[in-house]
């Protein structure tokens, strides 16, 4: 079980996590949705929750917005227990559904207006805040439109205008930016930072780990339940590459002499030829022997043409975690 | 959906302990923000849903058909039971609540107008039931309506208010209609202690549809689709309203024989009778009719047939009732209409709260 790190540089004791759970854990019969999950997000950042399909992330935050119950453990939003305060907590928290909907027999104007009085915000406040959230999303001139005449992006859009109507202070998006198109995704993802340049605290959890981890300060690796590894994104790598790392190597051939050149190298275990790429090699090592290994190949007189080391990279984590549990599932 | 129950109102948790490593929550002693849920500036939940659905329904294409299909059926009973109330007005002066005749006589083409809500009032419960809440599923708003700072069941509940204040203003207009027709037809004015029979009678209507309009929502929380949802309700609507007279018959006769030799006053089939009479009540639609009797018909001294005989009835002095032994009459029948829509609408709150948001 991975402890979400404390915020390093100010340590100031008095703050007031945005979010932060303790031993979380979901069970639904026999089955475990989430295992005593323990999560901090702090205001001002942008935190992804990451994990494949059926990870349990919307189960996750369900229980941080008091929609559903945990079966043991502590969740706090604000300082707020969510089974206990559910109001209090709605009152403060945005939250993106995934595959948001809206009542299509209603212009997006009307949809945002009735998320406003369901938050108990005054007539006056409403309209104006509105009117900017359209224009904010890009929707300023499609606010009277009806709903039904909108495209998935523009719903999408739509769908962060609305959460952002009752001003929170937390922001929980699921899965934004799933199922629209690439231009979409970008103008999604700087709306996104600049909540969190804003001061707000932003939750997102996707499957999308590539398309989301650019926007994000911290992420955690959410499978099957568990958090295996969070931190900023380029310290992730090294958390996970603990265990012995594999470089791609290929050089001129003949394979067979760069493989005993590579062997040579001390701190390699094995060389094996790679599985799809048959100019390939894979060496497997102890430390990231690199350097080393390029010098060995210059001085062998044959300089590698591709040296990569496999883990460092969104690839090496997404085909470690995701993939692997898509198949154990 | 799972045995998991989301606790309303938010229920103290008391199944959870602090994890045995950890250490002691600082916050646990100040308690008291983790307690309030008082959101200052919050309206009510279900009030703001309410009008949201009220507008919706009153909008609606659903709301404008049903209005003038039971408008025209109230037009065409009225008209014809006052030119059969005209024939007979010139020498019935005495007949008592000449003008609440219009309501409930039939001319013997055209049902009279109460047999028609009757008999088309249940639609209306489920034309405004029957998507209720798989609707919002289907749209992909119902996560984003409870994660609003609104109780759960402020949905289901807002819904509910929102489908018996539009039937309410369809029955008020349509009322109004036939009571309208009758006066230009009959040239006469009802009297106050008629117009409060007929609030009275509204009142009933509206249980009466309410049941229906749970049962629609009922069938809208378990059923995943809203065209499912509205079949079984229909199913049920015909079922009641239909084929409950003949299962009736069938099930007294079953359970209360009557001997082939026995006469018509015989204890057997009085025995019988009234086997029939409290079967049909488990029909919604034959309580709602027999209150509807009593209460716009004064001269209706009893509900239960098997406590008049002919000679009974023979010699009673013949006499009307006032209005307040009207409702002594038709209370059971009151009570057991409100009764059974309390029950229809607790089992979709119920089922509601139950389901999970994502289910």
């Amino acid at each position: 079980m991975a402890v979400a790190e404390q915020p390093a540089g100010r340590s100031a004791p008095a703050e007031v996590q945005a979010i932060r759970t303790k031993g979380l854990t979901k069970r639904y019969g026999e089955f475990t949705a989430v295992d005593k999950l323990d999560l901090a997000v702090r205001h001002g950042e942008v935190f992804g929750l990451l994990g494949p399909n059926g990870a349990g992330k919307t189960t996750t935050i369900l229980m941080l917005l008091g929609l559903t119950q945990p079966s043991a453990g502590t969740a706090r939003v604000l300082d707020l227990d969510p089974a206990r305060s559910p109001l209090a907590v709605k009152r403060q928290v945005g939250y993106l559904p995934d595959n948001v909907g809206f009542y299509g027999g209603m212009t997006g104007r009307q949809n945002l207006r009735y998320t406003a009085r369901l938050n108990g915000i005054d007539r006056r406040t409403m309209d104006e805040r509105i009117d900017q959230l359209l224009e904010r999303v890009g929707l300023g001139a499609a606010g009277d439109n009806k709903v039904d005449t909108y495209s998935r992006g523009m719903r999408q859009r739509l769908g962060l205008a609305d959460v952002l109507v009752k001003g929170p202070s937390i922001v929980i998006l699921d899965e934004p930016t799933t199922a629209i198109d690439p231009a979409g995704v970008v103008e999604v993802l700087e709306l996104v930072r600049g909540l969190a340049r804003d001061g707000a605290a932003v939750l997102l959890a996707s499957h999308l780990l590539h398309q989301v981890q650019q926007v994000c300060d911290r992420v955690g690796i959410f499978v099957s339940g568990k958090l295996v590894a969070h931190g900023p994104m380029d310290k992730l790598a090294e958390q996970l590459g603990t265990g012995p790392i594999e470089i791609e190597l290929s050089a001129a051939p003949p394979l067979d002499a760069v493989r005993q050149a590579a062997l040579a190298v001390s701190g390699v275990t094995s060389v094996t030829p790679d599985e799809r790429d048959p100019r390939m090699l894979v060496v497997h090592a102890e430390s990231d022997v690199r350097s080393e290994l390029a010098r060995a190949l210059v001085e062998a007189g044959n300089p590698p043409s591709h040296l990569r080391r496999r883990g460092d990279e969104l690839d090496e984590i997404y085909r470690r975690y995701f993939a692997a549990s898509e198949a154990a599932a | 959906m799972t045995a998991e129950s989301v606790a309303p109102r938010g229920r103290r948790r008391k199944n959870v302990r602090p994890q045995p490593g950890a250490a002691p929550a600082p916050e646990r002693p100040a308690a008291a923000p983790a307690r309030a849920d008082h959101v200052p500036g919050l309206r009510a939940g279900w009030r703001v849903i309410a009008a949201k659905e009220f507008a919706d329904h009153v909008l609606s294409v659903r709301f404008l058909i049903l209005t003038i299909i039971l408008g025209l059926a109230a037009a065409a009973a009225v008209y014809a039971t006052a030119g059969a109330i005209s024939d007979i007005a010139a020498d019935a002066t005495g007949v008592p609540s000449l003008f609440l005749k219009l309501f409930t006589i039939t001319s013997g083409q055209i049902p009279p107008f109460t047999t028609f809500i009757a008999f088309l009032g249940p639609l209306l419960g489920i034309a405004f039931g029957f998507d209720g809440i798989n609707g919002e599923r289907a749209e992909g708003t119902l996560p984003r309506l409870v994660s609003q700072p609104i109780h759960r069941d402020d949905v289901v509940n807002g819904k509910f208010v929102a489908g018996l204040s539009a039937i309410t203003i369809i029955f008020i207009a349509i009322t109004a209609l036939v009571a309208a027709i009758g006066i230009l037809q009959l040239g006469i004015l009802p009297s106050v202690e008629e117009v409060i029979r007929l609030l009275v009678w509204i009142a009933l209507a509206v249980a009466y549809v309410g049941l229906w309009l749970a049962l629609a929502l009922l069938c809208s929380v378990v059923l995943r689709r809203a065209a499912t949802s509205a079949l079984v309700a229909i199913a049920v609507w015909l079922l009641m309203t239909l084929f409950a007279a003949l299962l009736v018959g069938v099930l007294a006769s079953f359970l209360a024989p009557v001997p082939a030799d026995a006469g018509s006053g015989s204890a057997a089939a009085l025995r019988n009778a009234s086997m029939q009479a409290e079967l049909a009540r488990l029909s919604p639609s034959q309580l709602f009719q027999e209150a509807t009797a009593a209460v716009l018909d004064p001269s209706v001294r009893t509900l239960n047939p098997g406590l008049v005989t002919f000679d009974q009835a023979d010699r009673a002095i013949p006499s009307i009732l006032s209005l307040e032994q009207s409702l002594l009459v038709v209370w059971p029948q009151f009570v057991a209409l409100i009764a059974v829509t309390a029950v229809a609408f607790a089992v979709a709150y119920v089922a509601f709260m139950r389901q999970e948001v994502r289910a």
